[in-house]
């Protein structure tokens, strides 16, 4: 019975994992990568946004973070990407302690939380900006150089499955935490934090996890950007876009859900690709397709697409146990 | 790029300091007038309006077109544009935000996030993403104050500011529409008991807050360029001014955007035009930490 919650993971995971034998075009690998990497930044942001119900503006900290460390380590002192990678997860769960104990010390919630994560990768993306040490606003660009050791790949189908891997990873991490007493801990912090203290949580402690554990997450996924792109720049790293990409998802997909990051990520970007196909390429477009799918969601499914099949297919729903 | 500290301080004569907060000062009033709506609904609704920036652009957008399909004069643009956007704010709360938020705080808040992408974006689509501007004989004049040198259309910006406040203050505490808001802001049943309609007070308020900002984009156009993105750089502004002010106060956000504005003109001074924009972020970061209700907020 406690497997079955895991029958979901694996076999999405493998449905994802045979898409580069269908075809080998370089759209459809890029809309994979880009996909599964915001998928994995989601996930992250789903364990604070969605299962803690601590609404983050600003998850481009953790992203930019994982980013330049994984980076700068291997531009600036010729680190191992593995363990640039290692490092770059601490430094996740690292900038993640640090905003959490600064601000739910503070007894920041709500609208209030969303906008200091903002001002803090606003702040960062500032600062990565202007300092030599990370190049400026020209950027890093890091020497191609393919080999499972450099986390480099000349096939482009293998790079696509350490991004599955890495998502593989967070999902079981996910669910694990979702049938775990800090999971019903998390819920309890969302649902009514006074009640959950009055109740014996230590709320700090258990929003300290969340958000270290978030960070890391989304962190993974800004490493994972950096050894595709090999190129990372404060815009891309600190920028808004991933904060609202990281935020959108899980949001579509269901709030708080194993599954929902996921979902969300390949639905919203399923429907991009759509709308470019049909729209042309105006820029802009696709987000606004984004925007009025996330007002409608709000609005009308606060479960996202996997609370509609709960609602409207709740036999299969049951059967896959979402 | 190494910087010495001690040289820049004494590189900087008093004269170009003062001019700097001078200047500052008198962009801060039209930064106080965008973070005015923003308080103001926030006072009334509790909620966090994120897509007052792009709703900013949007006006901005419409100052530009205006001077350039019929050559309208940005401030004359502001007779026209005013009632326009008090009349889109009334509606889109009314019939987007109200409804679709269901009286949740935290929807309110991904509502309008939406909203703002929305916006962006379609402004994007429409107009690119080349950065645009009016340039009269105006944009560069400056007048000589003393010593100092102070750009006209800021001072025609910080007189217009003054203006609409007082107009603003008028409302609030002379007129009936004020007193409905007033009492819906301190006590939404009770109001709502007395006859009061608070569907409609809420979507007066953010149609005030609109107007606003159609105000302050045709006193910024003159001197100001607009693109799709430039709602973020002046939201984060303007939420900033917000919470030093104290969230919901009206003079707090007039003082608190004075003091932004110099704090924006000391730091762009002193640290450089990239790095310059660090000073608001610290300020929101410590406000938020420290003293959450700000200078002149009630409770958090």
């Amino acid at each position: 019975m406690k497997l079955q919650g895991y029958l979901p993971i694996l076999v999405v995971t493998a449905l994802l994992a045979v898409v580069p034998f269908l075809s080998n075009s370089n759209t459809l690998y890029n809309f994979m990568v880009t996909s599964l990497i915001i998928a994995l930044a989601a996930q992250g942001w789903n364990i604070l946004g969605g299962v803690a119900g601590q609404t983050s503006f600003g998850h481009a900290l953790f992203f930019g973070v994982g980013c330049y460390t994984a980076a700068m380590l291997q531009f600036h002192f010729g680190i191992n990407a593995w363990l640039a990678f290692l490092m770059a997860l601490a430094a996740g769960a690292g900038a993640g302690f640090i905003v959490g104990f600064l601000s739910f010390r503070a007894g920041l919630r709500g609208s209030y939380f969303a906008l200091i994560t903002l001002a803090f990768a606003e702040l960062m993306r500032i600062l990565a900006n202007a300092s030599e040490w990370t190049g400026g606003a020209a950027g890093l660009l890091l020497k191609l150089d393919p080999g499972f050791a450099n986390m480099q790949f000349a096939s482009r189908a293998s790079f696509m499955w350490l991004a599955l891997a890495f998502v593989f990873v967070g999902l079981l991490i996910s669910r694990a935490i979702a049938g775990s007493r800090f999971g019903a801990h998390l819920v309890a912090v969302r649902e009514n934090e006074d009640a959950a203290r009055a109740l014996g949580v230590d709320v700090l402690t258990v929003k300290l996890k969340a958000i270290s554990l978030s960070g890391a997450m989304t962190a993974a996924a800004g490493v994972l950007y950096v050894q595709n792109f090999l190129y990372i720049d404060a815009n891309i790293g600190f920028g808004a876009w991933i904060s609202i990409e990281a935020l959108l998802a899980p949001l579509v997909g269901g709030r708080g859900l194993v599954l929902g990051p996921l979902i969300g990520t390949f639905t919203l970007h399923g429907l991009g690709e759509l709308t470019k196909t049909f729209a042309g390429r105006v820029p802009g477009i696709d987000l606004m397709v984004f925007a009025v799918v996330l007002i409608c969601v709000v609005a009308f499914a606060s479960d996202g697409m996997l609370g509609l099949l709960r609602r409207f297919a709740p036999r299969l729903a049951k059967r896959i146990a979402l | 790029m190494q910087r010495n500290w001690k040289s820049d301080w004494i590189m900087y004569s008093p004269i170009i300091l003062i001019e700097a907060m001078i200047n500052g000062l008198l962009t801060g009033s039209i930064y106080a007038l965008i973070a005015l709506g923003l308080t103001l609904v926030y006072g009334v609704l509790h909620i966090i309006n994120f897509a007052h920036g792009a709703t900013l652009a949007v006006a901005m957008f419409a100052v530009w077109g205006l001077n350039i399909a019929a050559g309208i004069d940005p401030y004359l643009s502001i007779l026209l544009l005013a009632p326009v956007f008090f009349a889109l704010g009334y509606g889109v709360q009314r019939f987007i935000i109200g409804p679709a938020a269901g009286g949740d705080d935290g929807n309110i808040l991904l509502i309008t996030l939406g909203l703002s992408i929305f916006i962006e974006n379609a402004l994007l689509a429409s107009f690119g993403s080349d950065t645009r501007a009016i340039t009269s004989d105006l944009s560069f004049s400056v007048v000589e104050l003393g010593p100092f040198l102070i750009s006209t259309p800021r001072l025609i910006g910080f007189a217009g500011s003054l203006i609409v406040t007082v107009i603003l203050w008028f409302v609030m505490t002379r007129t009936d529409a004020g007193k409905a808001i007033r009492a819906v802001a301190k006590e939404k049943l009770g109001a709502s008991l007395m006859g009061i309609n608070v569907a409609h007070v809420y979507a007066l308020t953010f149609g005030i807050g609109c107007a606003a900002l159609a105000v302050a984009a045709g006193l910024l156009m003159p001197s100001f360029y607009v693109n799709p993105r430039v709602g973020g750089a002046f939201v984060n502004i303007a939420f900033t001014i917000v919470v030093l002010g104290g969230m919901g106060s009206i003079p707090g956000a007039m003082i608190g955007g004075l003091l932004i504005g110099i704090v924006e003109s000391l730091s762009g001074l002193l640290l450089g035009e990239s790095l310059g924009q660090i000073g608001i972020f610290i300020i929101f970061i410590l406000v938020l930490l420290l003293k959450p209700t700000g200078l002149f907020g009630a409770k958090a």
